[in-house]
């Protein structure tokens, strides 16, 4: 699956999808992949304050465990509830079924300073 | 440069993921670790186990020198018989967990890659300073090897085999030949609690052999299919089965590791004396299966404790997909080692409630 352009990057592999004020966070098919079959993702409640650089989450594989991070900072407004029941989600659609958080974010302009897609993939060398 | 198994390319073209795996480049996923998974438990599956090194030894000491550097007896051993046994050094500790297997004409060890250099050195040390008269050759270039196991295995290779697998007791192994012309040596034994085969053949016919063995294995419900590494190790977990490097090390020894019935005290062999030792007190920890609360998964070096104190560590984790829980395997404080006890694992700081259970996690019907 090609690496969707409407959104910022970690070097870590979160996907970071702006709209208005809010930022939704995934990771990316090249993540889920190296992850293999994932087995777990543990996310903060709605209404945690994260900041931009810190890790907000883990998630598990049968073969690592891998912490997830916030290119943003801001509040939870919505958590991925289906992942607890369904964690392959991740594997299976990590660009739209199997997004993990909304986060209302402190400074819209924040995400514009990710990475866009093209320095991603040249940065991760895939 | 890695080195490649002569499956390489029938890998590469089943869509393989391949990674590093003790300088050797190695399937670790074709399809997803939990689909191989299951197509094992529930079928068949055919692993890539060509890493592993395969050393022959003959010559008139070839018994007195495997006694010496094996802790179980191999005196006794009948053509046609293979055994679980450990490589010890001075202190007990554990230098590899092989195979030996005896044939009409030599003996075939079989060990873990990552320790074969090692071992090749370390018993060529062992025949320079007893002075032993035997011969060391290391086959792992010329052969190949191949794993395959699972439920239906010995039935459906039974159509493609010349030798009786049925037959066949587990741990014992037959030299045969396809036609006269291709030799190999089938033995029935494997890593991941099923039953099935392995076998060792000329690695100039590793191509015609996996044609053989999974020619239509990318058919969606063919009988046997390509495993990687990833779910041999999570097959291996469950079947409580240990793994060199987490289990078992040079600072661990067999008798903590709950693998005294492939420890013969009453023989004479290197390491033997501190192992008795270790005997008399009884171990200081011992290794057990845990099962903890919940999906998360404690993973080698997660600290194990009880009322706040750290009574242990953990050397292999996951989730298993058979039984739908996590699973751990851990060293833990001989005196808070007994099944049922209640304990925790530190998950960065959380405390995850984990019980010792017995091992194995999984055993087939």
């Amino acid at each position: 699956m090609p690496t969707p352009t409407d959104r910022r990057y970690l070097e870590t592999h979160e996907w970071h999808q702006p709209q208005g004020d809010t930022v939704t966070i995934g990771i990316t098919q090249f993540a889920a992949d190296e992850l293999t079959d994932i087995t777990f993702v543990q996310l903060p409640k709605v209404g945690t304050k994260l900041s931009a650089h810190k890790a907000f989450g883990e998630i598990e594989s049968v073969k690592a465990t891998s912490d997830l991070y916030s290119g943003v900072s801001g509040e939870v407004v919505a958590v991925n509830d289906k992942l607890n029941a369904e964690p392959g989600l991740v594997n299976r659609d990590p660009y739209a079924g199997g997004w993990m958080i909304k986060i209302k974010v402190t400074d819209p302009a924040e995400v514009n300073k990710l990475l866009s897609t093209e320095d991603y993939l040249k940065k991760t060398g895939h | 440069m890695l080195k490649r198994t002569p499956f390489y390319d029938f890998h590469v073209s089943a869509g393989a993921r391949m990674v590093d795996f003790a300088g050797w480049e190695m399937p670790i996923v074709y399809r997803g670790i939990i689909d191989e998974h299951e197509q094992t438990r529930r079928s068949g599956s055919i692993f890539d186990v060509s890493h592993m090194g395969r050393l022959h030894f003959s010559g008139k000491e070839t018994i007195p020198f495997l006694n010496k550097v094996l802790t179980r007896n191999v005196a006794d051993q009948k053509v046609g018989q293979s055994r679980y046994s450990l490589v010890c050094n001075e202190n007990g500790g554990v230098l590899d967990d092989i195979i030996v297997s005896r044939d009409a004409k030599n003996w075939i060890m079989v060990v873990n890659a990552s320790n074969r250099e090692k071992l090749v050195k370390y018993f060529g040390d062992v025949r320079r300073n007893t002075g032993l008269d035997f011969d060391m050759s290391d086959q792992t270039d010329g052969t190949a090897m191949i794993a395959i196991q699972g439920p239906k295995v010995i039935d459906r290779l039974s159509s493609v085999f010349p030798t009786d697998l049925k037959a066949l007791k587990r741990y014992h192994f037959v030299s045969d030949s396809f036609m006269l012309m291709v030799k190999y040596t089938v033995f029935r034994s494997g890593y991941t609690g099923e039953d099935g085969v392995e076998l060792i053949i000329p690695a100039k016919m590793a191509s015609m052999a996996i044609k053989m063995l999974a020619g239509k294995s990318d058919k969606p419900d063919a009988t046997i299919k390509p495993a990687g590494l990833g779910c041999r190790d999570t097959l291996r977990m469950e079947a409580g089965m240990p793994l060199y490097g987490h289990e078992l090390g040079e600072t661990l020894d067999p008798l903590s590791a709950g693998l005294a019935w492939a420890v013969d005290l009453t023989k004479e062999f290197i390491g033997v004396q501190k192992l008795r030792e270790i005997q008399k007190t009884g171990p200081a920890r011992k290794l057990v299966g845990l099962e903890l609360e919940g999906k998360r998964i404690a993973r080698q070096g997660t600290p194990i404790q009880l009322d706040g104190k750290v009574v242990g560590e953990v050397t292999s984790g996951t989730f298993s997909p058979t039984l739908q829980k996590s699973i751990a395997m851990a060293f833990v404080d001989a005196n808070h080692a007994a099944e049922g006890t209640q304990l925790a694992g530190d998950l960065k700081g959380t405390m995850n409630p984990a019980k010792i259970v017995k091992l194995p996690f999984y055993k087939r019907n």
